[in-house]
């Protein structure tokens, strides 16, 4: 490292400002009180233990762990062909079909959510489910996906799948021999990352769910009652460790036997 | 995150047009229709929708009943003048229903202020990461992007912990005897909002910025230098104008999201910080105005999009000089 203790200072700092703010929750989460207040009265985990025994929690949770496992799963498989076909091959019309599927980074999820409710009440008269969440999330998370496996597919070199094909293989066969495997950190990180997107999703399930909650929902609805802070408070730490060991995991994997040129690429 | 930002800059940029012989015209098909299932869903579940909310904006509701011939009341009322006058913020608003109008400015307000701190904010970070950090970059790079991935909203949730009548600073500052009573001011004012929005998305945007940073030609760096350049004037002629395009398009990543946001000014907001997303969905759910509720978000969409054609052509504008600069 050269140069000042200004720019150090600077990210120390950065640091702190981005982690602070969330860091008061686990730290209140595991405090003796049932406020969320200086000074801190003594060590305790009963905030935790009632947590079991609340069975919407443990029903919000189920609901959101399958809603996100099946989004992440059907946004990769969907993501996976539209990524090759963005690296592997040149048509016209390329560019502006990339783009409409990088739309949802760019509409407010307020809009895509009621756009979403319309159609679904007002238009197909479905009645709203957990179902109709999880079609919002995968449109929500189809850009991340298809991100991720882009940079990966970029990663390694497409002449080893001409040579696959000089050498005989079928498309799929080389699909399955060589890119799959030489993919897969990608894919695995694509998966991860959409389960995480999904788990986290708060204003699409809001609109969008019936009579069941998500984890989200049911949090946001505990929110306004002071008297159940502490509830909130280790639920969300528990939630923000989940989070952070997944995207780890996914970071950690995604690196694996890469060695990119490509600036940034993690 | 970085590949996010890579990609949709990407898609802006179209590709070379190809004759149409044969060969060209399979792999068209072929990429098209391994395209398809995404291309098919996105239809489904973004562009029908979209459309639907269009078609519904042109109708109206009254009470229970929802009247199907075309109209422009909705996009009407949103304009229509008055000889009410009502201020707000030393404007002067003679509109019949001032709401919506007011609430599109003050967003757009608050999130352009926000996106600002935030760049300014990312900005020397993603410096130092790209110019000062050698070793051990992969681990901040992790630990800059992690908090991005966390619940969004239990990061906003935790600035009401931090800024509360019964929060961490207040009971923090009265514990240390340097306050009396609680600041009131801290929490449910524009100011909580924007600093609330600028936290949530400074660690998405030092990535791009980074990236922007990272491709810079050193050797560019070293002739500017050499040719006695002082430190100042090198990052002012040739380090700023070569990251603009990156980061332009790092801030519109963060502007567009920001100004239909709804959970930061619901948490944290107050009366006094609500913005428009807050309207639209109250439209939909108390007022049982759904037409008017659709009118208003594509209004806002659109004016959105209007601000996204400035910032492109910035970028645009931005190129041309570091291209010149090069």
């Amino acid at each position: 490292m050269t140069g000042g203790w200004g720019f150090k200072t600077y990210a120390i700092l950065f640091i702190a400002f981005i982690y602070g703010p969330v860091l008061m929750l686990p730290l209140f989460s595991v405090n003796d009180s049932n406020f969320a207040t200086f000074p801190l009265a003594g060590f305790t985990l009963r905030h935790y233990a009632d947590l079991w025994t609340q069975r919407p929690i443990l029903e919000a949770l189920g609901n959101s762990v399958r809603i996100a496992a099946g989004v992440s799963v059907l946004a990769t498989v969907v993501a996976m062909p539209a990524a090759i076909a963005v690296t592997r091959f040149r048509f016209a019309g390329k560019a502006p079909a990339l783009a409409f599927m990088m739309l949802p980074l760019v509409v407010p999820s307020i809009v895509m959510a009621v756009a979403l409710l319309v159609i679904v009440l007002r238009f197909l008269g479905i009645p709203l489910s957990l179902w109709t969440v999880a079609a919002g999330h995968v449109v929500v998370c189809l850009p991340f996906c298809l991100s991720v496996l882009v940079s990966r597919l970029e990663g390694f070199d497409a002449s080893l799948e001409e040579a696959s094909r000089d050498l005989g293989c079928a498309p799929m066969q080389t699909f399955w021999r060589l890119t799959f495997p030489l993919a897969l950190p990608g894919i695995i990180s694509s998966l991860l990352l959409g389960f995480i997107i999904s788990f986290d999703e708060f204003v699409i399930a809001f609109f969008l769910t019936g009579t069941e909650n998500t984890l989200p929902v049911y949090l946001y609805s505990q929110l306004r009652f002071p008297n159940s802070l502490p509830g909130t408070l280790a639920l969300g730490s528990l939630i923000l460790i989940a989070s952070t060991l997944l995207v780890v995991l996914a970071e950690v994997i995604r690196r694996r036997g890469v060695t990119s040129d490509n600036p940034g690429d993690i | 995150m970085v590949e996010v930002a890579d990609t949709a800059v990407r898609a802006g940029l179209s590709g070379p047009r190809h004759p149409a012989d044969p060969a060209r015209r399979r792999e068209a098909r072929a990429g098209y229709g391994l395209m398809s299932p995404a291309l098919l869903l996105m239809v489904a579940v973004l562009a029908l929708p979209l459309a639907a909310l269009i078609v519904l904006s042109f109708w109206t509701q009254s009470g229970f009943t929802l009247d199907r011939t075309f109209t422009l009341a909705n996009y009407w009322r949103l304009i229509a003048p008055s000889d009410r006058e009502v201020e707000w913020m030393g404007l002067t608003f003679r509109l019949a229903y001032p709401v919506p109008a007011i609430l599109i400015i003050k967003s757009l307000v608050m999130s352009l202020t926000a996106t600002v701190a935030v760049i300014l904010l990312a900005y020397p970070m993603a410096y130092f990461l790209a110019f000062r950090v050698h070793r051990n970059k992969a681990a901040w790079i992790i630990l800059l992007t992690v908090p991005f991935w966390t619940s969004y909203l239990l990061r906003v949730f935790s600035w009401k912990v931090v800024l509360g009548y019964n929060g961490a600073i207040n009971s923090g500052l009265m514990s240390l005897g340097i306050i009396d009573a609680p600041l009131e001011f801290l929490l449910y004012n524009p100011a909580a909002v924007t600093i609330t929005l600028a936290h949530s998305w400074v660690s998405f945007i030092v990535l791009p910025i980074y990236v922007s940073l990272e491709k810079i030609d050193r050797s560019m760096l070293e002739a500017a230098s050499d040719l006695g350049d002082s430190k100042w004037k090198r990052f002012r002629r040739i380090t700023l104008p070569l990251s603009m395009p990156g980061t332009i398009s790092a801030a519109l990543l963060v502007f567009i999201p920001t100004v239909g946001d709804y959970v930061t000014p619901e948490l944290v907001g107050g009366p006094g910080g609500t913005m428009i997303g807050s309207l639209v969905q109250q439209l939909f759910t108390k007022q049982n105005n759904a037409p008017l509720g659709a009118a208003v978000s594509l209004v806002m969409m659109l004016i959105i999009g209007a601000m996204v054609l400035i910032f492109l052509t910035l970028i645009g504008y931005w190129r041309m000089r570091a291209r010149r600069a090069a």
